[in-house]
């Protein structure tokens, strides 16, 4: 089949898509990575000058760089731990006999088809408003105070937002993982009188263990940059509360204008993200083989 | 888990399974409700569930007061046009990577893989300053770009796993019938492979519809979709529930109907095919 003119035409017609990607990833970050080397400010133009590693040493001893850090890890560990429990918990109950249960998996999936900045401003507006919200009326039926969510737990009410959006992507992912485990197994091991528990860790916790890790690894790389959920309820505020890495990289690039300071945040940025991506383009591409 | 459940377990657990779904759709109902709602009407406590002056007032302020058509029409712009755009390329790199593979076709595919993983705020310094050189912040056609780029990656890797289930003993039957390149994939492959790629578009469009760095980053008001419209609402002085539920509603609805519909090829688009 492969045969010397269909490897040509192969190669012809794979290159159109490979050379615009590479355009449009490459050579921008090729000019990250020299506009991180430079005094290079919008608002002063004609006046860029080559300073070595200054833009890092500034950007990397910034204590909003600390803060921002401490953000996103934050904002990462905490939506991944919900939504992989979450996930874990919602995909074995959408795995038993339930009552109209498609029509119950598409509410629950439902969350990850909301744009993200319909979700920030429903969730601050309609649910958390400290007055008029939902959640301020059920505190008060309690007859507790209610909180000023987006005030006193900034960071905590994105965690919030964001791991609902991402609830579905991980509920989804672990019940096509589920729905492939073999019904045999389970049987015999309730025939050797292993309890539901029992069963849940030796058997289908190491069956999923490969979803898992993909659900990890593709949220890690899409929350590492979460953007329009802050940039429409706190704006990275009160102060820096909410500001993460991909915020922060946007208010210097286009709020202060310094392109050079940007431009080594950004790439700080690519390194954070590629730790993890290394990981996931190696267990793919071991997929691909089989 | 297997046993034999008895009907009072399956009418309990029932229960408690929609209890909990209702709960996490319940912001998705709340905005929907709020939508019909006045203004008024939508920040009063105790909130009113259902017996309240249903309206659709709202729906028409929101078109009257800030041309929501236009926001709209840009949405569908974008979504529509870079699904195609990345279609053209994206089928015919799948096509040959999944029937003309080389040595480095797993690099290939590995490779655009990875311009996924890169994070947009490392290359946002220089895009966004080629758009403003070259005029095109502000412009549907390079929004369409920077969407048909995003996505590019996924499309391919998508088509390329549905190709890759498409007997290759057809094509080869085709071939031997004296069948063209052009005639092989228009008459013989693109019929097998249409579920394939509408599900592509599908994903494609959703992905690009939500969408919200680089549209809230490249545009100001032409070329702004809904995306930016929506988030307008932010500012304090446009508080107005009732209109961004609807103006939400209007905005979401679309996605999704689609979504429901093609949940199935999310798990495979969004997973590179590494869970089955």
């Amino acid at each position: 089949m492969s045969t010397r003119a269909s490897t040509l035409t192969g190669r012809i017609m794979s290159a159109p898509s490979i050379i615009v990607l590479f355009l449009w990833m490459a050579v921008p970050l090729g000019m990250t990575i020299y506009f991180s080397f430079l005094r290079y400010n919008l608002l002063s133009p004609g006046m860029e000058e080559w300073i070595g590693t200054l833009n890092y040493e500034f950007f990397l001893t910034d204590p909003a760089f600390f803060a921002s850090l401490a953000n996103t890890l934050l904002l990462v560990g905490s939506v991944l731990v919900i939504t992989v429990v979450g996930g874990i918990l919602l995909g074995l109950m959408l795995d038993q006999p339930i009552f109209g249960r498609g029509i119950l998996r598409l509410l629950v999936i439902a969350p990850f088809f909301i744009m993200p900045t319909v979700n920030a401003l429903v969730w601050k507006n309609l649910l958390m408003d400290p007055v008029s919200g939902m959640f301020a009326w059920i505190a008060s039926l309690f007859g507790l105070p209610a909180i000023d969510w987006f005030t006193n737990a900034p960071l905590t009410s994105i965690i919030i937002m964001v791991s609902w959006q991402w609830l579905p992507f991980a509920v989804l992912i672990l019940l096509t993982a589920l729905q492939s485990l073999d019904r045999d197994q389970k049987e015999a091991a309730q025939m050797d009188g292993a309890g539901p528990i029992s069963i849940f860790f030796y058997i289908t916790l190491p069956h999923l263990s490969r979803a898992i890790t993909v659900v990890v690894l593709i949220e890690t790389i899409f929350l590492l940059t979460v953007f329009a959920e802050i940039f429409v309820t706190t704006g990275g505020g009160p102060g820096l509360a909410t500001t993460n890495i991909a915020f922060l990289v946007y208010t210097q690039a286009l709020l202060q204008f310094d392109v050079g300071g940007a431009s080594a945040g950004g790439i700080v940025a690519v390194i954070l993200a590629n730790i993890v991506a290394i990981f996931l383009i190696r267990l793919i591409g071991k997929n691909l083989d089989n | 888990m297997e046993k034999k459940q008895t009907p009072l377990g399956y009418v309990s657990f029932s229960v408690f399974a929609w209890i909990v779904g209702l709960l996490i759709f319940f912001p998705i109902f709340w905005m929907v409700l709020t939508s019909f709602k006045s203004e008024l009407e939508a920040v009063s406590i105790p909130p009113s569930f259902i017996s309240f002056d249903w309206t659709l007032e709202n729906y028409a302020e929101v078109q009257e007061r800030s041309n929501y058509f236009k926001f709209a029409m840009n949405s569908v712009i974008l979504a529509v046009g870079s699904t195609l755009v990345g279609l053209v390329f994206a089928v015919t790199c799948a096509w040959a990577m999944a029937f003309n593979p080389t040595k480095r076709t797993k690099d290939a595919l590995l490779w655009m893989l990875s311009t996924k993983m890169m994070p947009p705020v490392g290359v946002l310094v220089p895009i966004y300053l080629m758009f403003r050189d070259w005029g095109l912040l502000d412009t549907r056609f390079g929004l369409i770009m920077v969407l048909f780029l995003m996505n590019l990656p996924i499309m391919v890797w998508m088509l390329y796993t549905y190709f890759k289930e498409i007997p290759t003993d057809i094509l080869e039957a085709a071939r031997m019938d004296g069948a063209t390149l052009p005639k092989e994939i228009i008459f013989v492959l693109l019929p097998m492979a249409v579920p394939g790629i509408a599900s592509t578009m599908l994903l494609n469009v959703i992905l690009a519809w939500n969408e919200a760095f680089w549209t809230l980053n490249l545009t100001t008001s032409d070329a702004a979709p809904l995306t930016a419209f929506i988030a307008s609402y932010s500012s304090p002085e446009g508080l107005f529930w009732a209109k961004l539920s609807a103006a939400s509603t209007l905005a979401v609805a679309p996605i999704l109907v689609i979504g429901w519909f093609s949940q199935k090829q999310l798990v495979r688009g969004l997973t590179f095919g590494a869970v089955k």
